[in-house]
């Protein structure tokens, strides 16, 4: 009790401090002791039986429902004042209705506490809070050498704001915290709502206008989501069925299933929101203007992870009807039409924004499905898909530093001139894509999930990953190319990010040679305790396929290894370019004496594929689906 | 037959099986464009004379990616001859490939460049008919064993008979002939040149040409599960994809990438998925 509380409370006690600290070294000092406090803290609690048998809290369960209450209506006044302010009149609308219905539950119930325990921790939250003290606390010592060159070197027209910064930093990783360790579903959206109202701070900070803006609609998009999140916590407390007024997640997942559909319905809205899924994917495109680390906090460790972590927990709920195939088909277009987009850029941030809702897609999509082999793929999903998509923002982050740039084309031969953060990325990708890499692992499982449910809805899961595979790849090998051959950079990374890299590289090798382990230790016990017959879900992994995949893994891990003998008894010469070579490569005679340059660019495949029409037709697609799903779930209840 | 033998047995008979078969496409692409051809033995001689020639590469490293796609190609072949997953075999083939790709992109020369972004697109376009035929096979046998496949008692082309013309498709992409020699021709005057190999000599491309024996005797082996439960029908039946892949080879002019992906794609949705909504209709 006293770790899972700590692991809530420090973050955001951690947040304050740093919030009072001008100076730059006793920041350093507080953030990597509480940065591997916290990672040590998440890794015990991991080690401890589940579900935890948690006692009493030290507070009455009364007294936090008022604090709670308390910072939820100044959240909410804030959240007022900003939209009339900005003039958004579409967020005050959205802010008042969602009081509104908070408001009305909170008179109905008179401060009297339901039934049920409001914290829970089982192996699913247990993996959450793993992905989120280590990853997340990656993120912050990374932030710190980030941060302190953001400001002195690469944008020194922003105001240096880097306590707040710290302190949204913290306090958004302690609500993570709070999210996946909350049953009681009051107290899970006020974690909810935290993490709404530090993304909208984070994207704005710069408070240039784009981010201002970019800010503003990722505040609108969630703040919907919220207000499906408060009706659907009205509804269950207003349910005949449930008597003892017990808001739990766990009471909803195991109570009438024909009652239960709207709220988790509802519930699932918000998640999609949170998750930045069509026709709400804007905004987490829109929150790359922020500086990296909060990129990556968004894609990786939290933000959207809640939003799949509500899926994926009412999976059981929604599994067969046809709100979970509504679900599915919201994911699975999702993961299609993303998948695509990232093939029409070339800015790399993008590209990345773009797979992360995609590969979210994908989990949506598992939830949807909602049986036990379904989610045992979305759980390894979430975690692969923070592990290696953390490192990569990381790098770039690191890249548009040195480069000034952010787009692919220009880290053409970074191997070169930044060799230890062209190999990460190329780990990171490989993570992302690569068999035996778990990514692919876990979309190999996804796919044989669906085919066994929903046999058509596998065209999603093909076509998408063919795509996914085409701007990977494509990546990979402008880093690799060397046409014009460029210094080094000396001093490539800090202290700070080459540790967060490090470990971030060493976690994507570890999740996929400790994947035996995580399944056996975490995913199967939790499916276990929510399915009454799970069946076999390790189903790719039976059969001698780990053998296999050991195999494969150590023929991929011998690559770098050849590159000992590299050159032995291999003459260089220059490449072949259809004229007179000049300068070595970079040049050649053409016809008349023209000397021309070698300009070689990716394909974007720009003639088949539009960016903004994929958008409309992805945005009206799933609005369509989610409208029928809420249509749905509302027929069924009369 | 225990598995490690197969294994065993495809590592060393894939290459023979699958330089004959390069020996006789030869043959017969003459005489359908009425010259007399090599011998049969023929690409084995190019191989050995390959083998002596001189390294040389325009990065040193480039050639190691050639020998991982070998390495690949060759541990992928086997795992389906030894009744692998058929789901992982078609992931450690794309691992492999993906070596292909970033040694030509590692190569650096603008035709092999757009060698490997074309060959990129190549894969695209068949990696969801390759796919969804494992997913057929699976929905008829109800498992992803290559053995477990081969055994079933019923002939799959006889429920399978969309995904088989959609793969046959796919195939035509895999082994990079026309009309869907986008990536690498095998004539050096082109606009091409030839494209993802243009920068590989010596032992490697001799590799290359290795992995290619290898890589077909693979395919012809998955068109043989389509009448597996008749050998004999499912030996003769893959030879007759070959000539036919043969003769539209001869027959056929070079497509736009354009039209490989769509083209690719659209029977992928149609016969595919097609295929796939009857059986989901039947259980």
């Amino acid at each position: 009790m006293t770790l899972v509380l700590a692991l809530v409370l420090v973050p955001l006690l951690t947040g304050l401090i740093l919030f009072c600290l001008r100076a730059e070294w006793p920041r350093r000092m507080v953030v990597v002791t509480v940065t591997a406090a916290v990672c040590v803290g998440s890794v015990a609690l991991a080690c401890l039986p589940a579900p935890m048998v948690l006692g009493e809290l030290p507070v009455s369960r009364h007294a936090i429902n008022e604090g709670m209450l308390a910072i939820e209506a100044l959240m909410g006044l804030y959240i007022l004042w900003v939209g009339v302010r900005s003039k958004h009149w579409l967020i005050v609308l959205l802010m008042l209705a969602q009081g509104a219905v908070m408001g009305w539950f909170e008179w109905m119930a008179k401060g009297d506490v339901p039934a049920g325990q409001p914290l829970l921790v089982d192996k699913f939250s247990m993996v959450m809070a793993l992905i989120n003290g280590i990853v997340g606390g990656g993120i912050c010592l990374y932030a710190l050498g980030y941060m302190k060159e953001y400001h002195t070197v690469a944008h020194r027209d922003v105001p240096d704001r880097r306590p707040f910064f710290f302190l949204l930093l913290f306090v958004f990783m302690g609500a993570m915290f709070g999210l996946v360790f909350s049953d009681d579903l009051p107290w899970l959206f006020f974690f909810w709502e935290i993490t709404t109202l530090c993304s909208f701070l984070l994207i704005g900070y710069t408070q240039t206008p784009e981010a201002r803006k970019n800010a503003l609609r990722a505040l609108v998009m969630n703040l919907s989501g919220g207000v499906t999140f408060a009706v659907a916590i009205l509804l269950i407390y207003r349910n005949p069925g449930n008597s003892t007024h017990d808001l739990g997640l766990q009471n909803l997942i195991k109570s009438d299933h024909a009652m239960a559909l709207l709220p988790a319905a509802l519930l699932c809205f918000a998640g999609i929101t949170k998750a930045a899924q069509y026709p709400f994917s804007s905004w987490l495109l829109g929150a790359m203007v922020a500086p990296t680390p909060v990129s990556a906090l968004l894609h990786s460790s939290t933000m959207v992870k809640a939003g799949v972590f509500l899926v994926l927990r009412l999976a059981p709920v929604i599994s067969g009807t046809t709100v979970g195939l509504m679900v599915a088909l919201v994911g699975g277009v999702t993961f299609l039409i993303g998948s695509l987009q990232a093939i029409t850029t070339s800015e790399a941030k993008r590209v990345l924004a773009y797979s992360t809702v995609a590969n979210l897609g994908l989990v949506v999509m598992c939830g949807g499905i909602g049986t036990s082999e379904a989610v045992w793929a979305g759980v390894l999903l979430i975690i692969f898909h923070a592990v290696a998509k953390c490192l990569l923002f990381l790098c770039v982050g690191v890249v548009e530093h040195k480069l000034h740039s952010r787009n692919i084309e220009d880290m053409s031969g970074l191997v070169l001139f930044m060799p230890k953060v062209a190999v990460m990325m190329l780990i990171g990708m490989s993570g992302m894509s690569l068999a035996p890499f778990g990514m692919l692992m876990s979309k190999w499982a996804a796919l044989k999930a669906v085919v066994d449910v929903y046999p058509l809805l596998s065209a999603f899961i093909i076509f998408g990953s063919a795509a996914t595979l085409f701007f990977w790849v494509k990546w990979m090998g402008k880093l690799v190319e060397t046409v014009r051959p460029q210094d080094r950079v000396v001093k490539e990374i800090s202290l700070e990010e080459s540790v967060a890299l490090y470990v971030l590289s060493l976690a994507t090798f570890l999740a996929c040679l400790l994947f035996p382990f995580v399944s056996t230790r975490f995913i199967e016990p939790y499916l276990a305790g929510v399915y009454p017959e799970p069946g076999q879900v390790n189903t790719i992994m039976g059969h001698g396929n780990t053998i296999i995949m050991v195999a494969m893994m150590v023929v991929v891990m011998l690559f770098p290894l050849s590159f000992l003998s590299r050159g032995r008894g291999v003459k260089v010469v220059d490449p072949y370019l259809g004229g007179a070579n000049i300068e070595g490569r970079t040049g050649f005679a053409a016809s008349g004496g023209a000397v021309e340059s070698v300009v070689m660019r990716n394909y974007y495949l720009g003639g088949v594929l539009n960016e903004m029409w994929l958008t409309r037709v992805a945005v009206a697609g799933s609005a369509v689906l989610l409208a029928v799903m809420i249509i749905w779930a509302i027929v069924k209840i009369l | 037959m225990n598995s490690w033998l197969r294994f065993a047995i495809y590592v060393v008979a894939a290459p023979l099986i699958g330089g004959l078969l390069a020996g006789w496409d030869r043959r017969v692409s003459a005489r359908m464009q009425s010259r007399r051809g090599p011998p049969i033995a023929q690409p084995f001689y190019d191989v050995m004379k390959l083998w002596q020639k001189q390294n040389l590469a325009n990065c040193p490293s480039q050639n190691y990616y050639v020998l991982f796609f070998l390495a690949l190609v060759i541990f992928t072949g086997g795992l389906f001859f030894a009744g692998a997953d058929l789901l992982l075999v078609i992931f450690a083939l794309t691992t492999g490939s993906i070596f292909f790709v970033l040694g030509a992109y590692k190569a650096s020369s603008p035709f092999s460049f757009v060698g490997a972004e074309r060959e990129l697109v190549q894969m695209m376009a068949y990696e969801p008919m390759v796919l969804l035929t494992a997913i057929g096979m699976y929905m008829v046998t109800k498992t992803f064993n290559v053995s477990g496949i081969a055994s079933n008692p019923g002939m799959l082309i006889l429920t399978l008979p969309g995904i088989f013309l959609g793969f046959i498709f796919a195939l035509e992409i895999k082994f990079r002939k026309s009309p869907f020699d986008l990536s690498s021709s095998h004539h050096a005057h082109q606009e091409l040149v030839r494209g993802i190999t243009t920068e590989f000599s010596g032992r490697t491309l001799a590799m290359i040409e290795v992995a290619h024996w290898y890589e077909n005797v693979f395919l012809l082996g998955w068109v043989y599960l389509f009448f597996a439960s008749s050998p004999l029908l499912g030996v003769l039946m893959s030879l007759v994809v070959y000539g036919f892949v043969i003769l539209v080879d001869n027959v056929f002019a070079r497509l736009k990438w354009q039209t490989a992906l769509g083209s690719a794609w659209a029977v992928t949705a149609v016969l595919g998925l097609g295929n796939i909504l009857v059986l989901s209709l039947q259980r």
